[in-house]
């Protein structure tokens, strides 16, 4: 007995989130289908994938807010279906949307919240000035949140996970539509949330945004998991870059893309439509090679461009197909390209 | 703060279950929540303000001459029949309001927060007690304008307001169940006029039972409506408690065992 009881208690120490193929369909779409994730105490890890990939709703499985309809979830050991409110006391929840009050003002937001867990009075009150404070919204605290940026009100949802000091937090695109000072904010208040022993559970569309955070990151797609790992390991199964070219004559595109399988020993991607071929680029070195080659053959360049890794890229090479357009918000695809520019 | 060392989650105490005394304070947590959204957007009293301000005015110069003789001798009988029509309408706007509310964002919150399930829905039930208070205190106030002076004194006539008050807000308790399995604010509101129209009219709020046809006087006899104006008529007029005090008690008392298990129910099966 006493050996099971040790062996339990190390498990449940040493993972945050034990998901064991979470499944929920919502009418004909399996929005999530089979996914599995380890998340290891006091570590960040990054969901990434495109809009619709199912992040938030395996999200809201994991937070108690969803039942899945098939599979199991263990947070620090505690079953999400059968113990809620043990895991309710456990994490924080920043969902995609701000989850406050609009009609109430930041300070009656936070003095409710810390009234609902259990501080009294005076505390909720010191407890709701400090985290203004620390989160730079004193000036506001005031104001009714309908006069609030979408910066402050992203700030003012995770001041309000933060309450009960939860070991573990869930951020659904935190940094979604925020402007870039704004989001390099958020991202070092999550580092310094992880260096107090926090663990966090964040999803996102960037992948230079799970670069700059997560330990580890799962990359989801039509609600399952097609990659798992370190980011390092992911960036190489995908090249480090990506080496673009334009074709200046339409007849040639084919041959070229040959010539550059051949010589940088890869596949390519071909879009006939903009005469644009991309091809993984493992090997700077051998892209001198590949110039010479497409001279000899007499094919001409109009354009050459070297890009970091997108997630665009990430899902071609492992998936076959890409990111599809975001039909509910056209502002994702600007994001994107301000997230490939940073 | 964010700097200070969190408690690990494997060695945290924890109880799968909430208290008695947790679902009491979550519950004035939540109702202070709803009464700060009412100092917030005070239009939203303009129906506890205006319709016992108009219903009564209407009402009493329609009917009085044809079913008192006057004015005067009708206020005694349309006072309590106005204070019971419109402090139940008033609860409709709890049911509606429930809907529009548990679309935002919040609810995510307090679904993901380790509190009473039912604080929320009991929370925004108990601050409406206010919108109550509000109609019955004009509504009174109306009628003692217009010349209403109830024989049972002032003790008797505020028991007949907490009569009314808690019998809403045990009514109030139906519409929050419409409300949250309703898809709109507006079918609530639909739904819950439907119900509330015949049991508000059909009873002897407004005309003395005996000048109906026999049908109906068997449903408006039946109507629990019926009870709790006749109740509130007993207090206010001649400060008498009878049988109809007990059964408007114990129709809200079994309005509540029905309704709060189910409505909570489905606010837990709605993802
Ligand atoms: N409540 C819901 N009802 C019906 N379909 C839903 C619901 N929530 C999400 N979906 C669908 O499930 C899929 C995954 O959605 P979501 O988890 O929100 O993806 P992501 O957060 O990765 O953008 C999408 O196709 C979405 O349309
Ligand atoms: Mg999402």
């Amino acid at each position: 007995m006493t050996i099971t009881n040790e062996s339990d208690k190390e498990i449940n120490s040493n993972w945050a989130v034990e998901a064991r193929g979470l499944v929920k369909t919502f009418a004909d779409n399996r929005a999530v289908d089979g996914v599995d994730m380890n998340v290891r105490t006091g570590t960040i890890y990054g969901v990434l994938g495109p809009n619709g990939a199912g992040k938030t709703t395996t999200i809201r499985m994991l937070s108690t807010l969803l039942k899945p309809d098939a599979g199991s979830a263990r947070i620090f050991g505690h079953d999400i279906v059968r113990e809620p409110h043990i895991v309710r006391q456990l994490i924080g929840v920043t969902g995609q949307y701000a989850s406050v009050d609009e009609t109430l003002s930041a300070t009656e937001n936070l003095i409710i919240f810390s009234r609902l867990l259990g501080l009294s009075r005076v505390e909720a009150k010191r407890k709701a000035t400090d985290l203004l404070e620390e989160f730079g919204l004193t000036e506001a605290a005031k104001r009714p949140l309908k006069k609030f940026s979408g910066g402050m009100r992203r700030r003012l949802d995770l001041a309000a996970s933060l309450i009960a000091q939860p070991p573990l937090i869930f951020l659904d695109e935190p940094t979604t539509g925020l402007d870039p000072r704004t989001r390099s904010q958020m991202w070092d208040t999550i580092r310094r949330l992880v260096k107090s022993g926090s663990t966090i559970l964040l999803t996102t569309q960037y992948l230079d945004e799970a670069d700059q955070l997560a330990d580890r990151i799962a990359v989801i797609d039509r609600g399952r998991v097609i990659v798992e790992g370190t980011v390092d390991g992911l960036k190489a199964s995908v090249g480090t870059s990506s080496l673009q070219l334009s074709i200046q004559n339409d007849k040639d595109i084919l041959r070229a893309c040959l010539l550059v399988e051949n010589v940088l020993g890869v596949p390519t991607i071909m879009s006939p439509e903009t005469r644009k071929i991309t091809a993984p680029m493992a090997n700077a070195d051998l892209v001198t090679d590949l110039l010479l080659s497409l001279r000899e053959a007499g094919i001409g360049l109009k354009e050459i461009s070297v890009q970091r890794p997108t997630l665009d890229e990430v899902f071609l090479t492992i998936t076959g197909h890409g990111v599809e357009p975001s039909k509910s918000n056209p502002l994702i695809g600007n994001h994107h390209e301000e997230a490939i520019q940073a | 703060m964010i700097n200070e060392l969190i408690t690990p989650g494997a060695d945290r105490q924890l109880k799968n279950h909430t208290s008695l005394g947790q679902i009491v304070r979550n519950t004035f947590t939540m109702a202070y929540r709803g009464l700060l959204k009412i100092r917030r957007t005070p239009e939203q009293l303009f129906d506890v303000t205006l319709q016992p301000i108009i219903f009564t005015l209407m009402f009493t110069y329609i009917f009085g001459g044809a079913i008192s003789g006057n004015v005067h001798n009708y206020l005694p009988v349309i006072i309590p029949g106005i204070l019971v029509q419109t402090v139940i309408t008033t609860s409709i706007v709890t049911g509606v309001q429930l809907r529009e509310d548990m679309d935002k964002g919040v609810f995510d919150r307090f679904k993901s927060l380790p509190i009473a399930r039912i604080a929320p829905l009991s929370g925004a039930l108990l601050a409406d007690t206010v919108r109550y208070t509000i109609a019955t205190l004009l509504t009174f106030s109306m009628g003692y304008i217009m010349g209403y002076r109830p024989e049972g004194g002032i003790g008797h006539v505020a028991l007949a307001g907490i009569l009314v008050i808690v019998c809403s807000w045990a009514i109030s308790w139906i519409f929050a169940f419409f409300g949250v399995i309703a898809r709109t604010a507006s079918s609530v509101q639909g739904i819950s006029m439907l119900v509330l129209f015949p049991l508000t009219f059909l009873s002897n709020a407004y005309v003395p039972v005996n000048t109906m046809p026999s049908w109906l006087q068997w449903f408006v006899n039946v109507n629990p409506v019926s009870h709790l104006v006749t109740a509130v008529r007993d207090l206010a007029n001649t400060g008498t408690i009878g049988n109809d005090l007990l059964i408007s008690l114990m129709g809200a008392a079994a309005i509540v065992v029905i309704f709060i298990p189910l409505t909570v129910r489905a606010y837990m099966h709605r993802t």
